[in-house]
């Protein structure tokens, strides 16, 4: 009989039950094992979260070069401009140039999330958070 | 700008140059107080992608189905989508710039598809359209930055924290990084649409001169023609991307107005 290969003792009907049970329950339990459904979809989860990740990582990466020139651009044409108008050159191309550079270096480092992303939002984070943190101390 | 008539050229000439692409042709003269308004092809391309972005999204929510139909959830995917973006950055208070930022993204979006069709034009490969639109939003941010905290808005640029002797220097980078923000913003679109354009038709090209060589020239232009069927793919991913891009810094720039310190 194949199913004495299975079960230690299955010579009548009711021991075939409680057989029948034990196999339902191991299925169950690797369904929600390691390998489960539950897990399976868990992992769909994870892989969801991860392409919307790298989605967000491309955009990023298309961010951060043009971020770095209009940074330097930017402050390169304000020193180019206040040479033209107050007859300052080259002082205000050196500085505002140099000015202009770290504009850019900031940048970069907001875009990719190194420097909190500017002063306010960074505040309402806090507030937020010691929103929370009273609420909790409330409760 | 220097962009009004001066790039009339012989039909000849067009096919295998890749700047060709952008010129701008006037289909009706228009001269109002002696400024030049005519209607240019570049003109006709925004009225097609505003008509067919509105006729799609009118003609696929008519329905109002429970159960949406496929091409009315394509319009619920996109609604939710651009929601979906403002509201992470900007929170609940945000979304009351929600027409603005889904009719750029889908201006956008639909602008750059558009022009993977040949011999379609693409609008935004003109710096003029993307400085106009990143101009907007940002004249708009610090509208209504100011309209909603006053003064206060202008501590955007003073970092708290920071040592007194540093304060004017902090102050001019930040004011200067602020300033970078619809340069980066028009120059990316731009410069990303245009590249890829160019690229695309030099590609092309070297097929059709290649493959006018014989056999030999056959064999040889298979390369150039994989890497054109690879860019094609590339500049759907690019033309979605950056209206994303677009999308998401316009929505974050609009949180920095909304969000005052306190």
């Amino acid at each position: 009989m194949p199913d004495q290969s299975n079960d230690d003792q299955s010579t009548n009907g009711q021991p075939k039950d409680e057989d029948l049970a034990k196999r339902l329950e191991r299925l169950k339990s690797n369904l929600d094992g390691p390998d489960g459904m539950a897990a399976e979809a868990q992992r769909d989860e994870q892989l969801r979260a991860q392409r919307a990740h790298s989605k967000a990582g491309i955009a990023q990466a298309f961010r951060l070069s043009s971020e770095f020139i209009a940074g330097v651009v930017v402050g390169g044409g304000i020193g180019y401009a206040i040479d033209k108008f107050f007859e300052t050159s080259p002082w205000g191309l050196i500085i505002f140039l140099l000015l202009g550079f770290a504009a850019a270096v900031l940048n970069v480092l907001r875009a990719s999330g190194m420097v909190a992303e500017s002063e306010m939002s960074l505040k309402t984070v806090q507030d937020q958070q010691k929103k929370v943190d009273n609420r909790v101390s409330d409760e | 700008m220097a962009f009004t008539g001066h790039f009339e050229e012989d039909e000849a000439t067009v096919a295998n140059d890749p700047i060709s692409q952008f010129n701008i042709s006037k289909l009706l003269q228009l001269d109002v107080g002696g400024y030049d308004i005519s209607f240019t092809n570049s003109s006709l391309f925004m009225v097609a992608t505003v008509a067919a972005s509105a006729a799609f999204l009118i003609f696929t929510t008519s329905g109002r189905g429970l159960i949406p139909s496929r091409l009315q959830s394509i319009s619920e995917m996109l609604y939710e989508f651009v929601a979906g973006l403002l509201r992470d950055s900007a929170g609940s208070e945000g979304m009351k710039f929600f027409p603005i930022v889904f009719s750029l993204f889908t201006f956008i979006l639909v602008a750059n598809l558009f022009g993977m069709f040949p011999y379609f034009f693409t609008i935004t490969s003109h710096i003029v359209v993307t400085a106009a639109l990143a101009f907007g939003v940002i004249g708009m941010v610090i509208v209504y930055g100011f309209y909603k905290n006053g003064l206060g808005f202008l501590k955007l640029f003073v970092p708290s924290g920071v040592p007194g002797v540093l304060i004017p220097v902090v102050v001019l980078i930040e004011v200067i990084s602020f300033l970078s923000r619809p340069i980066s913003l028009s120059v990316r679109l731009f410069a990303n649409v245009l590249a890829g354009h160019i690229t695309l038709k030099v590609f092309a090209g070297f097929v059709v001169s290649l493959s006018g060589l014989g056999l030999g020239g056959v064999i040889g232009a298979i390369l150039p023609l994989a890497f054109a069927v690879a860019l094609t793919g590339l500049e759907f991913l690019v033309a979605f991307l950056q209206a994303y891009v677009f999308a998401i810094l316009t929505c974050m720039y609009i949180n920095d107005a909304i969000h005052p310190s306190h």
